[in-house]
Order: C-alpha cells, then sequence, then structure tokens
C-alpha cells in the first residue's frame, strides 16, 4: 500500500502536465506490485472457483477451476442450513458468534489497556515502573502456556460456553498497555498542565483529552485487535463445546468433520469453503473501513 | 483581581536541586511583574509553584486573603500562558476557550458569549471553528490568551509566551498582551528571559540567578541602580561596562597608568568594580581617560565602540552623527552615571 501511494506520488511530480511520460520504473513497479496481488488473491479465487462444484466432484479432483452451477446453493446451505452433530447452528449463528468474539476481544483489549497505561503513565503510583515491566513480561506468556489454568479457572467460575468466558480471559493486553503507554508518554506535559488548571479532574482529562488523542492509536489498534480475536481458533475450541456458541473459524472445522446426510457420506467441503470465503469478509471490512479513517487521522490532528 | 504574597517560598526537587531559594514578594494587586533571569534560574519553577503545578516545599503563597499551598490549579482561580501554547489539538478555538468554563459547569449560553467577547477582544471571530493546527503562530498564542482571559482569573501567569514567535510579532503581542493586561487590570507574572520585554512589560521586575531573587524593583530602578555586578550585567544590550580598580589616596586607579577622575565610594575598600553603561560614556574630554577602539559596530541608530580602557576591556555606545574610528579616543566618563559594586560580593555600594 505504501509502496503503491509513493510511487503514483512520484510519478505525478515527475512527469510533466501536458504529456505524462512513462517511465521503465514505474513499468517495473506496477509489474511487481501486479503480479503480488494476483498471487494473493489466486487462492481466494480458487476456492470461490470450487464452491460453485458439487462435494463429490471436490473430493475427487480437489480445488477445482472454473464455474458449474452450485455456487448459489454451497454460499446458502452455508449461510442458513443447520449443521453440526445437533443440527442447531447456522452459519449466521457462527457470524454472529464470530463478531462478537472480534469486537469483544478489540474493544475490550483497548479498554483494559488505555486504562492500565493511563493509570502507569498519569499517576504517581510508588511501583508504576514496575507494574509495567511485570506487565510487559506477560508478553512472553502468550495464551498457549497459560491455557490450561485459564480453563481450569473459567471451567470452575461455571464460565464455559458463555460469551464472557469466551472473551475476558483474552482481553489483557501488554501489548496493547505498551503502545498506549508509549503514545501517553508522547502527549506534551504542558497539554496535561493546562488541561489541570482548565479544571479537567482524571477521568474528564481521559475522556476529553486523551480518547480524542489517541483516535488514531485506538484505530489501529482495533484493525489488528479485531482481525487476531477473529482468527482465534484455540481456546474457542477448549471453552465451546455447545455448538450454538461456535464460531466461525471454529464451525468450519466442524463442518468438514460431519459427514453430510444426503446418503454420499463424504463431508459438505462445498459449503465449508463457502463458510471461509465468509469469514473473510469483516475482517477485510473492518481494514478497509478504519485504514481509511486511520489515515485522515494521522493527516488531520497533530499533537 | 487579587495581591500575591509570597512568604519564604522554596523549592528543592526531589532530587535535591534547590531550584528556588527562600523568595519573599508582593505582588500588589493588577500588577504585571516580571520574572527575569537566564536559563535554568528557577523562573518556571517559580511560576508552576504560584500556579499549582509544582508542590512548594516551604513557605506560604497566598492569592487574595487565602493561602493557597495545598489547592488545586483548578481552586486557584488562575489562568496560564504556556509557552508552546499547549491548546488542544482536537478542539476548535470555541472549544479550546471554553474547556474550562464547561468544566466549571457554566451554562452553554454563558460560555457562548464570554467566548464571543474574548475572540472579539482578541481579534479571532473569523477563527472560532478552526483547528489549533490550521492557525498561524500567533494566532495560537491569541487563542492561548483567550483561553486565559474567558475564565476572569484573578491571577494570569505567563511562562515565556512569546518565545516562540519571530522578532517583529513579538513586539507587537509585547504591546497587545500589555495593553490588555492594564484594561482588564488582573495581577500577572510573566516568566522571560528577554530583558528587554522585561524593561517594556513590568511594573515590577525581579531578577532571579541561580534560584536566589538578585533584586526586586521598578525597571528604571533596576537599570538605573543595579544591586549586583549580576543584575548590572544582565540588564541592559550591551551590558554595563565593568572594570577592576584600586582606590588609592582618594582616586580610582584602573592600572599604573589610567587615573580616573571620579570620587571613589563612601565605603572604605582598596579595591573596587567601577561600572559604567556604555551609553552613559561619551565622546571626547580632556584625555584623562582614553579608549583604545579596536572594533566599530554599525547599528544603524547608533554605533557601538569596542575596545579597551587601561588594559580592561569597555564599550561605549554613541550617537550616528558622532565620528567614529578604530584606534585612541578620548572619553568622558561622568560621575553621576558610575556604578561601584563589592569587589568579591559583586554588592552594590
Ligand atoms: N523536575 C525537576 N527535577 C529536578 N530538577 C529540576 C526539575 N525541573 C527543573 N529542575 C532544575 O531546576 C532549575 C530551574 O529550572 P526552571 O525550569 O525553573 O528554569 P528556568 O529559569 O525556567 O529556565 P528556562 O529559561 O530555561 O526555562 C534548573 O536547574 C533545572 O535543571
Ligand atoms: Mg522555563
Amino acid at each position: 500500500m505504501a509502496d503503491l501511494t509513493q510511487s503514483s506520488t512520484l510519478q505525478t511530480s515527475v512527469s510533466t502536465p501536458l504529456r505524462p511520460r512513462i517511465k521503465l520504473r514505474h513499468v517495473v513497479d506496477h509489474a511487481i506490485l501486479i503480479a503480488g496481488a494476483f498471487l494473493m488473491l489466486f487462492p481466494v479465487v480458487l476456492v470461490l472457483m470450487t464452491t460453485s462444484f458439487e462435494d463429490a466432484d471436490i473430493v475427487k479432483h480437489g480445488l477445482q477451476l472454473g464455474f458449474e452451477g452450485k455456487m448459489l446453493e454451497n454460499f446458502e446451505a452455508a449461510m442458513f442450513e443447520a449443521s453440526g452433530f445437533t443440527k442447531t447452528i447456522t452459519g449466521t449463528r457462527m457470524l454472529m458468534n464470530s463478531m462478537i468474539l472480534g469486537l469483544g476481544f478489540a474493544i475490550g483489549k483497548i479498554v483494559i489497556s488505555m486504562m492500565a497505561a493511563y493509570a502507569i503513565v498519569y499517576f504517581r503510583l510508588r511501583f508504576a515502573t514496575l507494574a509495567f515491566w511485570i506487565i510487559f513480561t506477560t508478553l512472553l506468556l502468550p495464551l498457549e502456556v497459560r491455557i490450561l489454568p485459564s480453563y481450569e479457572a473459567i471451567q470452575s467460575l461455571g464460565l464455559a460456553n458463555t460469551y464472557t468466558g469466551l472473551i475476558v480471559p483474552l482481553i489483557a493486553s501488554a501489548t496493547g498497555t505498551f503502545f498506549f503507554r508509549q503514545f501517553f508518554r508522547s502527549i506534551p506535559e504542558e497539554l496535561v498542565e493546562a488541561a489541570r488548571i482548565d479544571g479537567a479532574g482524571p477521568v474528564k482529562f481521559f475522556i476529553d483529552i486523551i480518547i480524542p488523542l489517541s483516535r488514531t492509536m485506538i484505530a489501529a489498534i482495533f484493525i489488528i485487535m479485531f482481525v487476531y480475536g477473529w482468527n482465534q481458533y484455540l481456546w474457542p475450541t477448549l471453552i465451546t463445546t455447545d455448538e450454538g456458541m461456535f464460531t466461525l473459524v471454529r464451525g468450519i472445522k466442524q463442518i468438514v468433520q460431519v459427514l453430510s446426510q444426503t446418503g454420499a457420506m463424504i463431508p459438505e467441503y462445498g459449503k465449508a469453503l463457502a463458510l471461509s470465503l465468509i469469514a473473510m469478509i469483516p475482517p477485510v471490512l473492518i481494514v478497509i473501513f478504519f485504514q481509511s479513517w486511520f489515515v485522515k487521522g494521522l493527516t488531520e490532528s497533530d499533537k | 483581581m487579587a495581591q500575591v504574597t509570597l512568604d519564604r517560598v522554596r523549592k528543592t526537587y526531589p532530587n535535591g536541586h534547590e531550584a528556588v531559594q527562600p523568595c519573599t514578594v508582593e505582588i500588589p494587586d493588577g500588577e504585571l511583574v516580571v520574572l527575569v533571569g537566564p536559563s535554568g534560574c528557577g523562573k518556571s519553577t517559580l511560576l508552576r509553584m504560584i500556579a499549582g503545578l509544582e508542590d512548594i516545599t516551604e513557605g506560604s503563597l497566598s492569592i487574595g486573603p487565602d493561602v493557597v499551598n495545598h489547592k488545586d490549579p483548578a481552586d486557584r482561580n488562575i489562568a496560564m500562558v504556556f509557552q508552546n501554547y499547549a491548546l488542544y489539538p482536537h478542539m476548535t478555538v470555541a472549544k479550546n476557550m471554553g474547556y474550562g468554563l464547561k468544566n466549571r459547569g457554566a451554562s452553554k449560553a454563558e460560555i457562548d458569549q464570554k467566548v464571543a467577547e474574548a475572540a472579539r477582544i482578541l481579534n479571532l471571530g473569523d477563527y472560532l471553528d478552526r483547528r489549533p493546527s490550521q492557525l498561524s503562530g500567533g494566532q495560537r498564542q491569541r487563542v492561548a490568551m483567550g483561553r486565559a482571559i474567558v475564565r476572569d482569573p484573578e491571577l494570569f501567569l505567563f511562562d515565556e509566551p512569546l518565545s516562540n514567535l519571530d522578532a517583529k510579532l513579538r513586539n507587537q503581542m509585547r504591546i497587545e498582551i500589555r495593553a490588555l493586561q492594564q484594561r482588564l487590570g488582573v495581577t500577572s507574572v510573566y516568566v522571560t528571559h528577554d530583558q528587554v520585554e522585561a524593561m517594556t512589560m513590568a511594573d515590577r521586575i525581579i531578577v532571579l540567578n541561580g534560584g536566589r531573587v538578585e533584586q526586586i524593583g521598578t525597571p528604571s530602578e533596576i537599570y538605573e541602580r543595579p544591586a549586583s555586578t549580576f543584575v548590572a550585567g544582565f540588564m541592559g544590550a550591551p551590558p554595563m561596562n565593568l572594570m577592576q580598580a584600586r582606590v588609592l589616596n582618594g582616586a580610582v586607579q584602573l592600572d599604573g597608568t589610567t587615573k580616573l577622575t571620579l570620587a571613589p565610594p563612601a565605603v572604605a575598600t582598596d579595591t573596587v568594580l567601577v561600572g559604567f553603561r556604555p551609553e552613559d560614556v561619551r565622546l571626547g574630554g580632556d584625555g584623562s581617560a582614553v579608549l583604545e577602539v579596536a572594533i566599530v559596530e554599525e547599528l544603524g541608530a547608533h554605533r557601538l565602540l569596542h575596545g579597551t580602557l587601561g588594559g580592561q576591556s569597555f564599550s561605549i555606545s554613541v550617537g550616528k552623527d558622532e565620528t567614529a574610528q578604530v584606534g585612541p579616543q578620548p572619553i568622558t566618563l561622568p560621575q553621576d552615571r558610575v556604578h561601584f559594586f563589592h569587589p568579591e560580593r559583586g554588592t552594590r555600594l
């Protein structure tokens, strides 16, 4: 993306307004970028095409190029047909669960890490630095390392198969705290003092000054965290046994495991692939939407 | 409006650095006091203690009748203008100015009316909907002023508010700030390291040096009767000439040959520091004092002649119509313009 913008500004600044000259360099640049884009898109296109085939064909021949008539059917089945062992969960339900997880995860992480960073930077806590480094070292302990104790705790709190149990253990964020801390420290001291003289207490200062100033930071972290939360697999697999709680990423796996009841006894590959494509859409939308916001924020505000 | 009283106010930073030595000042209602001194002398520290942004280590500070040592900045009824303006970047000019009032629970109508009034005074009417990043330095400075005046504070505090502006704008804003302050009649403390600003704006000047108050006085007192060699050297450009001299048989002698026709100070000492402001010295004379001019500096309205007198460096300022050339020039050192200082302590004799 950065390359693209850069090369286009270069081109406009170099070329004369009357007769834009095409330089070899730009042709090469664009050739590379276009090749890269094709390379990235090809698997997606391949999957999209495959969804238009019969499950039996997919089993026999693998992924397919070309178009057959089953695409709409497969997508419809993916979205609305109940599946799983218990036949209680549809694609829409999984999409909603994933959405709740992604949003809860991202928003929770942002709220928690902003507040932690705020406390560390602005309050004269005795052990603020120590607290920060303790939080920071938890970066070395990803979920996978603490997964058994986390599971044990959530299970005994009776939070298995709840959204709370799904989201809360994931939202403590050393990365977020670190980024917000660095950002808050770059806010000029005078701004804090001006706000103090203007009578803004800690809460008002946080809401009126810190949050609006952090817009771009929040957007950036939101993008990263939403996608990360959306793609969570291990924890949802562990903590949700009730099929009604399945997320998309978890559910796709389930579809392939459950053999189709149509008599052929083969996995519903078409449906699973359609669901994979659907699963890609929300993160892509989030990135596109927040990216423009993020760039606007970057260019408009100055601290 | 309020009188501000500092009673032996002292500041030691947690790292043990004594930034302000006990300082006692009384600022009458409506006066503009300038704190001036070289970098690191504790001006900002003193100002920030008055603002409540820095704890007072010892002593007491009153604004009006109350001791405010332990009051929050917001409760001291002060307003402060910062060097880099410290405007809220995400708020419009109007929101910036009204934020303090909003936090005090003022009604929307009252905020709008006060902001409009301040904008009118400061000629900011056309910019109320802009963000600070869309303003020039001078306009930002004005918004910072506006933010200070909308709240009708009892005390204005300025920390080098003009030092980010170019020279011309600085002169203009200096006059504007002073006029505004006089019109509103608000007691003010103004920090600067620029002695021209200090001289032109102040009702009274406090000269600080290394955390110690060197002198408190009106601009003319400070200029005419500097209390120490530090003040003499700091206030005035070019600074006062200071020469080592000996007092022998009732005469002041610079070295073996140069004897000055001056009555020595009343205090009996063997050696003394003799001070003359460059503009108090005249060209021409009886030849008892001869300046060896080495460099002539053209400044347009006047010229500076730099050289030596009796082996010690000495500068004088002469009008543009007077002849000035390199080489020996007889000069006159008027008796009524001499300053004597203690040779070690540097205090005025
Ligand atoms: N937080 C602090 N901790 C320790 N020492 C400090 C602190 N802040 C300032 N000082 C020291 O106190 C002294 C006075 O600082 P101050 O900021 O008041 O200087 P100043 O007169 O405003 O200088 P300038 O003209 O450069 O702004 C300096 O020597 C500075 O190093
Ligand atoms: Mg300062």
